[in-house]
């Protein structure tokens, strides 16, 4: 046992230094492959913290969101609706919302304006998202003023601004008492949004949202785990959408990796010449250049990794955040939780590592089977 | 180790339009302890045979025993083995790993062996010594002067203590000085005890007094076959 490991050792030496015999040639394809797996897992790692951030922040949202709609579109919501729903078992809270959008000319930008009675706020005060903040320059205490629907203009006293940590759906949010949010909005005392129901067993809430709309034919029930499904679809085709932008990378690489390996110089072919003449068997070829893909391929994938971690965790995914926040205008600073998941590491590891074993392991062989007597001639 | 050759042939491309038997039959007894020169002009078949000989290639038909091993007819893995722990080339250009250092180059073939490190180091370094290279150990070969390269070559075949040292034209890239050093050498390893076979073509080596034995090769079989004294 301890001759093989004497063994490996010396063919990883062996190899280590024919790495370096070959320093440019190796660290291109060192530098392009750790590339790929750097792209790669950043799309993986970042998408994957976007789904989850989304998930645990909505974890919170109302079980059950009830709209009425009015020629198959969203209508408001008029009050006596609370009413009708009544009480329904298993339902322990139920109120009417307001929000609605504004079109912010200055920043060419949408606000999501929220009514928020529990907030205590006055009519001059308001709550804003850090996106706010950041693209109006705006702090606590300063004022920002918003067009009403009927042309008049109010300000307002910023109050507060909503931390980072939920900043993924908060960052456009302005949040105000709800006499401020209907005299801008336009909308009339009598009048809501739409109605949250929050439900205690979760496996309860098809059957409620099925008795609201017997109760309500009018109105639509949106459930949070549709939510949720929404929201997990649209990462997950922004991801495809992503991946198959960067197909052609991957697929460059493939191509490199191939050429690289079929097109065994004539001085590494002389050299597998070499040892097996002076003693080396196939096999301690094969294990010498699997050393070498070994040593390539993990030292890379142990990089991109490494650096896609560092990218996506401690650098808010710069690279990517356009494409895969997809925010118009606003984009959330946002710091996703660290984590690794063992399954992803496994299969980008396949998909990254796996290709380049296959692409390299027969022209290897192939140069390995040389007849040793090739440098006698 | 005694080595037998009987009725030896080796054709290439065997059944093909360009089929070549560069080995016509030849029968020798190539004695333990002896320096024996296969001499014979370019395309004679004395690389063919000594290839053979050394477990680098098979013959196509008839039978090489070294001692008491019938070896002709052994799948690569076994020739591989016995290789390694009996024969110890010296190749026509050398054939160095350039890029590698004068110490690592040595111990190359005694890398699948996983022989302790630190007892090759040592025996590497014992035969630096023995071939006045010390002060070149960690120098790039391609550093070298031709004879130079060709002690490190020696020293090479020598890592893993073969009892059989095989030279292809040792001095077709040496000039007289360098070739007589090189026979010189020989006459060492000969006193040391190692069996020593050389193809040349230079009279450098076949004249030289310390081969035992000339075996003259024309055309695929032996032309005449004679001791020295």
């Amino acid at each position: 046992m301890t001759k093989f490991i004497r063994k490996q050792r010396y063919l990883i030496d062996f190899t280590l230094s024919s790495l370096l015999r070959r320093k440019t040639k190796n660290l291109g394809l060192l530098l392009v492959y750790t590339l790929i797996v750097f792209i790669l897992a950043s799309v993986m790692l970042f998408t994957h913290a976007l789904r989850s951030e989304a998930g645990i922040i909505l974890q919170e949202s109302p079980e059950i969101i009830l709209q009425r709609m009015v020629a198959g579109r969203h209508a408001l919501m008029p009050a006596e609706y609370l009413e009708k729903i009544g009480r329904v078992r298993g339902v322990v809270r139920k109120e009417g919302r307001l929000w609605g959008y504004f079109y912010d000319y200055a920043t060419k930008s949408n606000y999501t304006m929220m009514a928020a009675p529990d907030k205590g706020l006055s009519n001059s005060e308001v709550i804003i998202g850090a996106g706010i903040a950041r693209v109006r320059w705006l702090g606590i205490g300063d004022f920002i003023s918003f067009n009403s629907f009927d042309g008049k203009t109010y300000t307002f006293e910023v109050k507060e601004i909503l931390d980072s940590e939920s900043e993924l759906v908060s960052s456009d949010l302005v949040l105000m008492s709800e006499t401020a949010w209907r005299t801008t909005l336009g909308v009339p005392e009598g009048y809501f949004t739409d109605i949250v129901l929050s439900v205690r067993n979760p496996r309860e809430v098809s059957k409620i949202a099925g008795k609201l709309t017997l109760k309500l034919p009018d109105t639509r029930p949106i459930l949070r785990d549709e939510i949720l499904r929404t929201y997990d679809s649209v990462f997950a085709w922004r991801q495809g959408i992503t991946f198959v932008l960067l197909a052609g990378a991957v697929l460059a690489f493939v191509i490199f990796a191939w050429d690289k390996a079929s097109g065994l110089s004539a001085e590494e072919k002389r050299e597998i010449g070499i040892l097996k003449a002076v003693g080396w068997e196939t096999g301690d070829v094969l294990h010498m250049k699997f050393w070498e893909g070994g040593i390539i391929s993990l030292s890379a994938f142990m990089l991109g990794y490494l650096a896609a971690y560092v990218h996506v965790f401690y650098g808010s995914a710069v690279l990517f955040e356009p494409v895969l926040k997809g925010w118009a205008v606003l984009y959330p600073e946002f710091h996703p939780v660290p984590f690794i998941d063992g399954m992803q590491v496994a299969t980008l590891f396949f998909f990254t590592v796996f290709p380049y074993t296959v692409a390299t392991i027969i022209p290897i062989w192939r140069a390995s089977i040389t007849d040793p007597d090739t440098v006698m001639r | 180790m005694l080595i037998e050759l009987n009725d030896i042939r080796k054709v290439f491309n065997q059944g093909k339009h360009n089929e070549f038997s560069a080995i016509r039959g030849i029968s020798l007894q190539i004695e333990p302890n002896k320096v024996t020169c296969l001499k014979g002009a370019s395309g004679s078949g004395k690389t063919t045979l000594l290839s053979m000989i050394g477990c680098l290639s098979r013959p196509t038909s008839g039978r090489i025993t070294l001692g008491e091993q019938n070896i002709s007819g052994l799948p690569e893995r076994f020739l591989t083995d016995i290789r390694r722990h009996t024969f110890g080339f010296i190749f026509q250009k050398f054939n160095l790993i350039q890029g590698l250092s004068v110490l690592e180059n040595i111990m190359l073939p005694a890398y699948p062996l996983g022989t302790p490190h630190e007892a090759l180091m040592d025996y590497a370094h014992s035969l630096l010594g023995h071939f006045g290279l010390s002060r070149l150990s960690t120098s790039p070969v391609e550093w070298l002067s031709g004879g130079e390269a060709q002690r490190v070559a020696i020293c090479r075949a020598m890592i893993n203590d073969p009892e059989i040292l095989i030279a292809d034209e040792p001095t077709a890239n040496l000039d007289s000085k360098l070739s007589r050093e090189f026979m010189g050498l020989v006459d060492d390893l000969h006193q040391s005890g190692k069996t020593v076979l050389i193809t040349s073509h230079d009279p450098i080596v076949f004249d030289s007094p310390v081969i035992n034995r000339v075996v003259e090769m024309c055309d695929g079989q032996v032309l005449k076959d004679e001791p020295c004294y």
